[in-house]
């Protein structure tokens, strides 16, 4: 198929001029991958290399009583066995490294499992055979406790905890919110004013990355005390600053080596098979693989998690959306994660690429006896992409009006507000639409094929609404506030700050409390220092609300970020 | 545990190894004799990655026992190249970017390479079929198919590849 480029569109905004792009270009990594020379970490070849696995929950949820190892410790080939107590820091959240949530996630759970194929002990033996065979000589008393799969039921009041750390099951917002809430405008008001109200209710379901290669990493000991990590990571930084402070040792102690992976699809991101390595390697002093196997990879790797979502538009007879309600409910599975991260991303992202004057979100990060989901393809943005499409089909339905002339009126145009108050840039979803429908032979009228992302934008559609309706739904305490968000550590805005134009409440937003987490309780008693991330002290409390003009303003001159790290270039 | 002895022809040099009982050629290959082109996707005959040919076939060497090719002649990719010069099919599947992460490749080149070797003019069916053991996560299908049948005898106009 010959390709087709479309540079006519919005050539004169173009700044590039495409040297490589519609020009066959040689990956620099082919010559590796079509030899088979390409270094995935599973061809580092070291002489007595040991291996890992681990006794994993056969249960949703249960309590540990007890764990003997002792058959499993005479089994041939056994090294070492770890368990809980082993892990030098027990406790980690992968986003603490971005100061980010609490820690809620044992290496190795000690205490209680809360999901099946939570990993309970690791052993270490010469061969994999060897391994396995002895894992299966562990013998684990365990308490079986009641569990919950289901995200609305883990909200309600009766459900089991699932997470000690968030006995609501519920991940907590910078300290103050059970969500990440979204308010733009009255959504209350326009739905009373619309000719239409439609409302759709969308699942997904969650979906395992399942890379060729499998998830792992290979450790062995270096010159210079040192360690060196063969790794499957997409994330080769993360998982080093994850090692350092699950196995609280300086983090140049620790050598990464990584970057050739064998598919990832935002699966390789958590990072639980480095440390678990290097802590073979530490124990024994020998090269130490922890690598999963296809059925680990598909139970218990991390997949995109579930969404549950409620979407309710309120519509005028013309087909223009007036106001768009969302509740959404992301399926945690057992731990954080990046799960509380994604819906930072979602949110952001609401309402989808329309320009709807009116806009209300809720939505909760829940804690279930699930697998724990982690990143995939556009994480954040997929399911509730799917929502609102589905949506938009279902209101055209409603309305008698062709689906793609109702994304054409609804689009976001060149200089609209968007409902996280950043005005839209380089928008072309109503010129996507033409070229879809014109390929397909689909016939749209004069009107919408002659929109343009270009025109009609801005003016009115630029102002901000009148009036926000806040609220304090959701408000909790106890919680420590964490400065990824809320924070200004040394005058820098940090990315989030810049992204969150406006708190969703700002007046009414108290100083975070310095005071106790809900969870020291369920902490580990020996628990070493807190490393520096968590450490930091408590974030300044806010400035004083700024008020509308000044927010329009700041508005209307912010830098054009169309990224969360603000780093795009426009 | 008991030791075999097996010898084999790993792309035409003579190899002599001990395996375990039950011991996969896959294992074998990678850590008995250090071949670590074909790679560990399942060991459960699923994915295809650890395709490499046997007297010519193409096999799942994580499911065949290794002590079975005693006496017989395995290739694998790192067997692909001549000298210095890349077979036309590695040539093909690196210029067609018929590789994204790479990790399938050496079992879909020798999928294919157990095609052409025994039907040197496949149709886009025979093409599929032969490949339809190994799984591309990075759904690099299209262009795998388009290589494979770009260096076959078939004119490569008539698919389509540039
Ligand atoms: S590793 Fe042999 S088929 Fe997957
Ligand atoms: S290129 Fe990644 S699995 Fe095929």
């Amino acid at each position: 198929m010959p390709v087709e480029f479309r540079k006519d569109i919005f050539s004169e905004e173009r700044d590039d001029n495409l040297n490589e792009i519609g020009q066959p270009t040689q990956r620099q990594d082919a010559l590796g991958h079509v030899t088979g020379r390409s270094p995935y970490y599973d061809d580092h070849l070291f002489d007595n290399l040991h291996h890992m696995r681990c006794k994993r929950s056969p249960h949703h949820h249960a309590r540990i009583r007890s764990i003997d190892i002792s058959a499993a410790e005479r089994m041939p080939g056994v090294r070492r066995i770890l368990l809980g107590k082993d892990v030098p820091n027990n406790l980690n959240t992968l986003l603490s490294l971005l100061d980010f949530g609490i820690d809620d996630e044992p290496l190795i759970a000690d205490k209680k499992v809360s999901y099946i194929g939570e990993p309970v002990a690791a052993v270490i033996a010469e061969t994999d055979r060897q391994a396995r065979d002895a894992v299966a000589k562990i013998r684990v008393d365990w308490e079986v406790l009641p569990h919950v799969l289901d995200v609305e039921e883990a909200v309600r009041s009766d459900a089991p905890t699932v997470n000690d750390v968030y006995p609501d099951n519920v991940f907590v917002y910078h300290g103050s919110y059970d969500h990440q809430k979204l308010r733009y405008g009255d959504v209350d008001a326009a739905f009373a004013q619309a000719d239409h109200v439609v409302e759709g209710r969308y699942q997904m379901s969650p979906i395992e990355q399942a890379p060729t290669e499998t998830c792992g990493a290979i450790a062995a000991p270096e010159t210079n005390d040192r360690f060196v990590c063969y790794t499957s990571t997409q994330a080769l930084f993360f998982s080093l600053g994850t090692a350092a402070k699950l196995l609280n040792v300086q983090s140049n102690r620790l050598h990464f080596i990584g970057g050739t992976v064998g598919g990832g699809f935002g699966g390789k991101v958590d990072s639980l098979h480095e440390p678990m390595a290097i802590l073979g390697c530490m124990v024994t002093g020998k090269p130490c693989k922890f690598m999963f196997d296809r059925e680990e990879e598909m139970q218990v790797g991390a997949p995109r998690g579930a969404e549950r979502w409620y979407v309710k538009d309120g519509v005028m007879n013309d087909g223009r959306i007036v106001a768009r309600k969302f509740t959404g409910y992301f399926d945690s599975g057992a731990y954080t994660r990046l799960s509380s991260y994604a819906i930072i991303k979602c949110v952001g992202h609401l309402p989808g690429p329309y320009t709807i004057p009116n806009v209300y979100a809720d939505v909760y990060c829940v804690f279930t006896n699930r697998t724990p989901a982690t990143a995939m393809r556009g994480f954040g943005i997929t399911g509730v992409d799917f929502a609102i499409e589905a949506h938009m089909d279902k209101v055209a339905e409603t309305v008698g009006i062709d689906p793609v002339e109702l994304r054409i009126l609804n689009a976001y145009r060149d200089g609209d507000m968007k409902a996280h108050r950043r005005l839209a840039k380089n928008t072309a979803l109503i010129e996507c639409c033409q070229v879809a429908a014109e390929k397909s032979g689909w016939r749209i009228s004069d009107q919408a094929r002659q929109a343009s992302s270009l025109r009609d934008g801005g003016g009115d559609r630029a102002q901000l609404p009148p009036h926000t309706v806040t609220d304090q739904n959701g408000r909790v305490e106890g919680f420590e506030g964490t400065g990824y968000a809320g924070g200004n550590k040394g005058g820098m805005p940090s990315p989030m700050e810049q992204y969150q134009t406006i708190p969703a409440t700002p007046a009414a937003q108290p100083a975070p409390q310095p005071s106790q987490t809900a969870a020291p309780a369920n902490r580990p008693a020996a628990q070493p220092s807190q490393p520096p991330a968590s450490s930091v002290p408590p974030p300044p409390p806010p400035a004083t609300s700024p008020d509308a003009d000044q927010l329009r303003d700041r508005t209307r001159h912010s830098r054009r970020f169309s990224s969360i790290s603000g780093l795009r270039r426009r | 545990m008991t030791k075999k002895p097996v010898q084999f022809q790993l792309n035409g040099d003579q190899k002599a190894t001990f395996v375990d009982d039950g011991q996969n050629l896959l294992d074998v290959l990678r850590r008995g004799v250090g071949d670590l082109t074909p790679k560990f996707g399942c060991a459960q005959g699923t994915c295809g990655t650890c395709t490499v040919l046997i007297d010519g076939q193409p096999h799942m060497s994580c499911l065949t026992l290794a002590e079975t090719v005693e006496g017989k002649s395995v290739t694998t990719t790192a067997g692909l190249e001549n000298g210095a010069e890349l077979h036309p099919l590695q040539k093909a599947f690196m210029e067609q970017f018929a590789a994204q992460c790479g990790y399938c490749t050496p079992g879909m080149l020798m999928a294919a390479k157990a095609l052409l070797d025994t039907n040197p003019n496949p149709t886009r069916e025979e093409v599929v079929e032969a490949i339809s053991g190994n799984i591309c996560r990075c759904t690099g299908y299209e262009a795998i198919i388009n290589a494979i049948l770009s260096v076959a005898g078939n004119s490569p106009q008539r698919y389509g590849v540039r």
